[in-house]
């Protein structure tokens, strides 16, 4: 039986939020840009959000159906949640904040997160890292049948951040427990996550591990929201089984993909190579122009031809002796050129 | 170059001209008789009496606007509602009438062929002119205003997460409401309890036209030194002294609360959303 399982609507401001998600035991992420409905998912579960229809089950329990009339409150509700910038009640010290909803097990929460020290400071005083430990602790007091994490890495600085993850990770598998975090950010959720729903203008889009929404995007949204570079063509079938792409901004490209009219073609970094001369290689597509931007990130180098962003290692960038402005050619191959149905709606956002 | 120096003076000088104008006539009351007698006057029988009903009724007043007021201003600071706005109107429209027409008003209201005379008459409680209970009705009147309309600010002003936080760690409304939410916005509703503390101090006017002035029972300090004016004029000032004292106390207890707040570095939270949303 599946831990928590949804399965609602509910009207926001500009769109609707409509899903259905059920989860086991296991970290699932949503994301999408910010204003998709992530947070209201949350709020629903733990009853600060009220939809217009549907269930919400959580284990054996109902705690929401709109034909039963059923709503739970939040206090009566297991569910913790960790709200972004993990909402800690300042007037209280450390062990207060865990205590507040504790069974009587806050002591044994303080060592298990490595808090018992700060026991008697106040949430002003802590580091964005204490923070998240505090409010995992104050959430997990209640033993909780659900985990909620609404962006649980948002509020740290980009240094503490990647070690968070890493840490926070752990700590979920360690937990057993149905995690549903949202967050915008695709690199966090692909390290948290189990699996990874998208969501975008209140409806999810694809479902999927972290590596399957890359392998497969199921349209422009997904692709790009995973990192890809997105291009608008119009495509017909071609010579050899492939697909050729008329790009909307010149040139054609092949794809093993099958689609005939307008498509969006999604190419990952990592898959395109810059060269200077035409490579040898068996790569299909080549794009030449001018370099328009050259980015080194510690080993790795990005570099921008004409919309299309390509990442070779910072070595080969160098021992090419790439430049802005400098005319190269960016080449990817026809497999790992991806066809996709233009998003439903221009949710680039 | 000679033009700004002109504006700079300008613009000085009406400041001279407006602090000294709203000072003055407190220092005077100081001056015009020694400190000696200015204090010895308080203890006239006249200024006693004063004294004694306007804490008396003052005390109990504040504590009603303070017991009903909360939970009215918290109500309204939370809860989305139609005619919510007009709630909050209505809460301020006491600020703006002129205090004799409130006396009016609640004289038609409560006194005893008014409106709910007869009523109260009933519960063994007499409003008419001339009790405290009307002293009481009309500085809880005047004065919950200021106490509803900061207490609603400071209630709105909370960070909405830490009240939702509350409920999800099991705290249903009651728990959340004196848990979080009223030592989180205390100093905010210390501030307001000042300023409507202040205002039921030097109630004149809707005490006057409601409660009548007659010493010992409904004759607060405003009304005393009123009556006092025309029959021993150095009283009066004395009087007057005393409420400039209480006053400026108040004001300052106002002015220093937030800072405290700023200062005690335990409890801000920097990296709180602001709470308007």
């Amino acid at each position: 039986m599946d831990a928590l399982e949804l399965d609602f609507g509910l009207p926001l401001r500009s769109f609707r939020l409509e899903l259905a998600l059920a989860l086991g035991r296991e970290t699932f992420a949503l994301v999408g840009p910010s204003g998709a409905g992530k947070t209201t998912v949350l709020r629903a579960v733990a009853g600060l959000a009220k939809p217009e229809h549907g269930r919400i089950r959580l284990g054996g329990e109902v705690l929401f159906d709109s034909a039963a009339g059923i709503d739970v409150p939040p206090e009566d509700r297991r569910v913790g949640f960790v709200f972004q910038d993990y909402a800690l009640f300042p007037h209280m010290t450390v062990a207060q904040n865990v205590a507040y909803g504790a069974r009587g097990r806050a002591a044994e929460l303080l060592e298990r997160f490595r808090i018992a020290h700060l026991a008697g400071a106040r949430p002003g005083e802590l580091s964005g890292g204490e923070r998240q430990r505090v409010g995992l602790a104050r959430a997990l007091a209640r033993e909780p049948g659900v985990l909620l994490l609404d962006e649980p890495l948002s509020a740290l600085d980009p240094h503490t951040r990647a070690a968070l993850r890493l840490e926070l990770r752990e700590l979920l598998d360690e937990l057993d427990l149905p995690v549903l975090l949202v967050t915008h950010d695709f690199h966090d959720a692909a390290v948290l996550a189990d699996r990874v729903a998208a969501l975008a203008d209140g409806t999810v889009r694809q479902v999927g591990t972290p590596s399957e929404l890359i392998a497969a995007p199921a349209d422009a949204f997904v692709a790009s929201f995973t990192g890809a570079n997105v291009l608008a063509g119009v495509a017909r079938s071609g010579a050899g089984g492939l697909t050729e792409v008329a790009l909307a901004g010149g040139g054609v490209v092949y794809s093993v993909d099958e689609a005939v009219g307008d498509v969006e073609v999604a190419v990952y970094p990592w898959d395109v190579s810059i060269s200077r001369e035409p490579p040898d290689d068996s790569a299909l597509n080549h794009v030449r122009g001018p370099i328009t931007s050259l980015v080194v990130l510690g080993n790795r180098a990005r570099v921008q031809v004409r919309g299309l962003v390509g990442e070779v290692t910072a070595a080969s960038a160098e021992r090419l002796g790439l430049r802005e402005d400098e005319v190269v050619m960016a080449s990817f191959k026809a497999a790992a050129t991806r066809l996709v149905e233009r998003a439903p709606t221009t949710s680039g956002r | 170059m000679r033009r700004r120096r002109l504006f700079d003076l300008a613009i000085a000088g009406a400041t001279v001209l407006a602090l000294t104008f709203l000072l003055l006539p407190l220092v005077a009351i100081f001056l015009r008789v020694p400190l000696g007698k200015l204090v010895s006057q308080l203890w006239s029988d006249v200024a006693v009496d004063a004294l004694v009903v306007t804490l008396e009724t003052n005390a109990i007043a504040q504590a009603l606007i303070l017991l009903v007021g909360t939970p009215t201003a918290y109500f309204i600071a939370t809860r989305r509602f139609r005619g919510r706005a007009l709630a909050i109107t209505l809460v301020e429209l006491p600020l703006v009438l002129p205090p004799a027409v409130a006396g009016l008003a609640l004289l038609a209201a409560f006194g005893r062929l008014g409106l709910l005379g007869s009523t109260f008459d009933v519960l063994g409680i007499t409003v008419s002119t001339g009790t405290k209970t009307a002293v009481i009705l009309a500085v809880a009147y005047v004065a919950s205003p200021f106490y509803i309309r900061g207490a609603i600010a400071s209630f709105e002003s909370l960070d909405k997460p830490l009240l939702d936080a509350s409920r999800t760690l099991g705290a249903g409304p009651a728990r959340t409401f004196f848990r979080i939410a009223l030592p989180l916005a205390a100093k905010g509703l210390g501030a307001a309890a000042a300023l409507s503390f202040a205002r039921g101090i030097g109630e004149f006017g809707a005490t006057i036209m409601f409660a009548g002035s007659l010493q010992g029972v409904t004759q607060t300090l405003s009304l005393a030194i009123y009556a006092q004016f025309d029959l021993d004029f150095d009283v009066a000032l004395s009087l007057g002294a005393l409420l400039v004292v209480v006053c400026a106390a108040i004001l300052f207890t106002v002015k220093l609360l937030p800072a405290w707040t700023r200062s005690s570095s335990t409890s801000v939270y920097p990296f709180a959303p602001s709470g308007s949303s």
